[in-house]
């Protein structure tokens, strides 16, 4: 479909750079500032793009000449993205670490974030690919580093710029190479073109270092080892809602360009014996999900916990991409929705005990039970669902990931997940302990606003109820899936040589 | 339906305990105390209504739950949980009651002991190996919170340590039966369903007959369940967890989550993968008798009264390991009462523990001392539970033992004579220490300290009776509870002998 055609798909995303924009400017009127209202017009926006989103219905085209895709898998992506901006800009409004002389900025960049966010999610071009993840990186670069005058701001964002750069750096030669092999930079059609390739031993070398080349760019964008050394200082560093946010918009809508590139692209070539991608992944996901526990252990600050553990969590995810195909597709999707409720919810008690207590050490914890029980009682919860017990939804998401990869056979790696939920118990747990035995000097109770509480009930009940109604949201993920399988290569590469 | 109630009223007790205004302590344990004899009720008339002719599955209900991968909500009652169901329902109430001198969080403590209540049920009413898992699980969360809470002095570290050690076991688990059920069937017709899986693991030419599949599907479980029971070497736990847990907690881990173990395994390793326990059997066997022995003698060496009992449980829970290993009807029989009788048994032991440290604060067998003098009744108590626990015959824990080390010499493992003799040193040494503690800290002087000491209350007099009369009923008329199993029983062994024989184990 040609770009002027395109446009009436493409109205959510021209929402979504329209809410940009009316931000900067209504950043300049004098007055701004003063209140919260900047924050109030971006989510207003995003509650506008939402409509948008849910009014075109679920269309399956290709836009702007084979540049992106809308599809259930891209509008579920799109869902996630912005549900993830409105609650960090919720988030942000309740934080005490910005400058609010910066407001505008901050939220127009978020909103930017989102904008790559979404591109990425529907990109089946190379060139958009690469588009979409630097603007999502160079905005996160900011916004990483936007506590101006805090000394581990700037030195996280320095990190993730110069990480960023050497990682998308090489992606985009890892994608030069891919477009010389084949002569197109359309991901279906190099789909199809590289099974041939890789017969050729001539070409089999390069095809083999532009997928490694590509896979440390996707790898950086998801914090798998061995790309993941930048996240756990810019975790640390960065504001707290931007943290929350980086740990599960970025981490989705790189899984999302992830699964577009390896299972479009990559697909055909994936199952071939002289490659064995499931290997190279499932090695990956190993690594990561040990290294990400492990570092967590002797944790003391709650942030960088949270920090390591969503590198483990990248880990237990990448568990669904050695599958390379449908049932891993599925997994990851599921596990996705549940980790943002129970992500957010984590990182959103943080906030409210930091605001309060004005710590993020787990000693700041020390008898939240008798302080504020409603957020002990929550914060257990996600944290227990991070672990995978039953009868929570984590255990749901890590249920359908194992049987994922045992479908594979790929018994040692389950076995390796499972003991690394067993392991990770321990220090999630220690955060339950400070919270429920032990006791603190400082007794007065924690008063919270009846919005928080309600927002911090709108994370508990799905991280509950995901397991009662597992079929049901199964379902739904099976319906976004339906039109996006690999043997819809075949048929999208028809379609996109037949443009006019 | 009745099961599910059995299952979920606990749960809406716990919410509704929840729901009591702050203050309101004594609402809050005659609540828990009333919503707790409800299970029981339904225990006791299903145990008596129960049909004691067949082996198949009564007051079966199953829905559909998650299509997607087989799970259905099915739970159903057979003769191997009928006896542990009426356990824990009884227990419930008892644990309340010995639990009413807790002044902490009187309303948090009932609801999670509710909570655990409706995972234990719950664990032994599945008939779904999904279910099964949840409710295995949903009691660890609980059990954490009891003992961190409430506990001793190191209840921190014995609560984590429990958490972790039963987690590890648990995912191991979870690994293996998710294998099972991949290779159950096709896709599409694949299934959690228990009954169904135990048909398919004995159809010959399945995926799931094929003894390689279940030499490592076997292993999987058993360090689940092994953890549980506690089998040597994973027992390092149950010592901690129960010295610093609340005595009611004790005697719940004691009687009930223990056997959670031994009953996973004959639901599973031995009814699912026969082809499995018959390879496994001579190491089964090899474990059990260092659980006897070995807990025995760590027992013999404790000063403390509560790890002496806590050691005592694992060398009885050796003698269960030992009735299943041997695979025949004797043995697993032994091995199905002694679960029954040691729960009944080891509650006893525990509440009484928690008598005198009440009084005196303190556990040290040597620190008492010619305390018959003061507490009459409350030796006399002892003294029965004492002898039910070493095996005197007349009492329970006789028959229990005697059918296993029965079944166990016949059995189907190497060396079974010299096992089973070896075995028996364990019950001398039972002998040996509940003996020596009952005249250090009963008979002799009358240790000065405990001139005032009080004698045993009418309440919890009333925890232990209906225990104590289990134990005698069962010392004399042990068919009481073996009618309940012998039907389930000669069928696990059919099943067993035919499928060995099938793929030549067994000559």
């Amino acid at each position: 479909m040609n770009s002027v055609d395109s446009l009436q798909y493409f109205i959510p995303e021209l929402i979504v750079v329209g809410t940009a924009l009316v931000t900067i400017i209504y950043d300049l009127l004098p007055d701004s500032k003063d209140n919260n209202s900047i924050a109030y017009i971006a989510l207003g926006g995003i509650a506008l793009t939402l409509i948008a989103i849910f009014a075109t219905g679920a269309p399956t085209e290709s836009l702007f000449d084979g540049m992106i895709r809308i599809d259930g898998f891209s509008i579920y992506f799109k869902v996630i993205a912005l549900v993830a901006t409105a609650v960090t800009i919720v988030f942000s409004i309740q934080s005490r670490e910005l400058d609010p002389n910066t407001k505008g900025e901050y939220y127009s960049i978020l909103i930017a974030v989102n904008l790559g966010m979404f591109m990425m999610a529907s990109s089946t071009n190379l060139l958009m690919a690469y588009l979409s993840l630097e603007t999502v990186s160079i905005s996160s670069y900011i916004l990483a580093g936007f506590l101006t005058h805090n000394q581990r701001s700037s030195e996280a964002s320095f990190k993730y710029i110069i990480y960023g750069a050497v990682a998308s750096g090489t992606m985009l030669f890892g994608l030069s190479l891919m477009f010389g092999l084949t002569g197109t930079a359309s991901i279906s059609e190099i789909g199809a073109k590289l099974a041939g390739l890789i017969e050729d031993p001539d070409s089999r070398l390069a095809v083999m270092v532009a997928v490694v080349f590509v896979l440390t760019g996707l790898g950086y964008k998801i914090a798998a080892v061995p790309f993941h050394m930048w996240s756990p200082d810019v975790y640390e560093g960065a504001p707290i809602p931007v943290t929350a946010f980086l740990s599960v918009a970025s981490k989705a809508a790189g899984f999302a360009l992830f699964i577009r590139i390896f299972y479009l692209g990559f697909g055909q070539i994936a199952n071939l014996s002289t490659t064995n991608w499931t290997l190279l992944l499932s090695i990956i996901s190993a690594l990561t999900m040990t290294f990400g526990n492990l570092a967590a252990l002797p944790q003391e600050n709650v942030k960088r916990l949270l920090a390591y553990s969503s590198i483990a969590h990248s880990g237990y995810l990448l568990m669904g991409a050695v599958l390379l195909n449908d049932t891993g597709i599925k997994a990851i999707l599921f596990y996705l929705t549940i980790y943002l409720f129970m992500n957010l919810g984590a990182f959103f008690v943080v906030i409210l005990v930091a605001n309060q207590v004005g710590s993020e050490m787990i000693s700041g914890y020390r008898n939240l039970v008798s302080r504020a029980p409603l957020l002990a009682i929550s914060m257990a919860i996600f944290l227990f669902s991070l672990v995978g017990l039953p009868p929570l939804a984590g255990f749901a998401g890590k249920w359908i990931l194992f049987t994922a990869a045992l479908q594979k056979h790929l018994y040692w790696l389950v076995v390796v997940a499972a003991l690394n939920s067993a392991v990770s118990l321990y220090y999630y747990v220690r955060i339950v302990k400070a919270m429920f035995f032990e006791t603190a000097e400082d007794q007065t109770p924690l008063t919270f606003s009846f919005g928080n509480r309600l927002l911090l009930l709108a994370f508990v009940i799905p991280t509950v109820l995901l397991f009662i109604l597992w079929e049901p949201s199964y379902e739904v993920i099976n319906a976004v899936i339906k039109d996006f399988t690999p043997a819809d290569v075949g048929k999208l590469a028809a379609t996109v040589s037949q443009q006019p | 339906m009745l099961l599910t109630w059995m299952i979920f009223i606990p749960l809406i007790g716990m919410i509704l305990v929840l729901l009591i205004p702050r203050g309101q302590d004594n609402t809050a344990r005659w609540i828990t105390f009333a919503v707790t004899l409800i299970p029981l009720l339904i225990a006791v008339s299903l145990f008596i209504n129960y049909d004691r002719g067949t082996a198949g599955i009564q007051q079966e209900f199953s829905v559909p739950w998650i299509e997607s991968f087989g799970i259905n909500y099915h739970v159903g009652l057979d003769g191997l949980s009928v006896t542990l169901i009426l356990l824990t329902a009884l227990l419930g109430p008892i644990c309340i009651g010995a639990s009413w001198k807790i002044e902490k969080g009187v309303k948090a403590y009932m609801a999670l002991f509710l909570l655990l209540e409706t995972g234990m049920i719950g664990f032994f009413c599945a008939l779904d190996l999904f279910l099964f898992y949840v409710f295995f699980e949903l009691t660890l969360l609980p059990m954490y919170f009891l003992i961190g809470i409430w506990g001793g002095p190191r209840r921190e570290y014995a609560a984590i340590k429990f958490f972790l050690y039963t987690l590890f076991g648990s995912v191991l688990m979870l690994v293996a039966m998710i294998a099972v059920y991949l290779k159950s069937g096709d896709p599409g017709v694949r299934t959690f369903d228990i009954p169904e899986l135990v048909k398919l693991a004995k159809t010959s030419g399945h995926a799931l007959a094929d003894p390689a599949f279940q030499k490592w599907a076997f292993l999987g479980f058993f360090i689940g369940f092994a953890v549980k029971v506690p089998i040597f070497p994973f027992h390092t736990w149950l010592p901690d967890a129960h010295v610093e847990a609340p005595t009611a907690i004790s005697v719940i881990l004691a009687a009930v989550l223990l056997k959670m173990g031994t009953y996973g395994l004959i639901r599973i390793n031995v009814d699912m993968f026969p082809a499995g326990i018959n390879y496994w059997s001579n190491g089964l066997a090899i474990l059990a008798v260092i659980n006897i022995i070995y807990g025995s003698f760590c027992a013999l060496w404790q000063t403390d009264f509560k790890k002496l009992v806590a050691y005592s449980s694992i060398g009885h829970m050796g003698f269960v390991i030992l009735g299943i290993a041997a695979l025949n009807k004797p043995g697993i029989t032994g091995a199905i009462l002694q679960m029954f009788n040691h729960g009944v048994i080891s509650g006893m032991l525990f509440l009484l523990v928690g008598v005198v440290y009440d009084r005196a604060h303190h556990r040290d067998i040597k620190g008492f001392g010619g305390l018959g003098a003061k507490m009459p009744i409350y030796m006399g108590i002892t003294t029965l539970a004492f002898m039910a626990s070493l095996g005197l015959p007349g009492l329970s824990g006789f028959v229990g033992e005697a059918l296993s080390l029965l079944g166990a010499y016949y059995g189907s493992f190497d060396h079974s004579r010299l096992l089973t003799i070896l075995s028996t040193i364990g019950i001398v040494i039972g002998a040996a220490y509940f003996l020596l503690t009952l005249q250090r800290v009963f008979l002799g002087p009358l240790n000065p300290k405990y001139e005032d000491i009080e004698e045993i209350s009418p309440r919890e007099i009333a925890t232990l009776i209906p225990l104590g009369i289990l134990t005698i009923i069962l010392g004399v008329w042990p068919h009481f509870a073996i009618d309940m199993f012998d039907q389930n029983v000669d069928a696990i062994v059919k099943a067993v002998d035919a499928t060995s024989k099938a793929v030549g184990i067994l000559p």
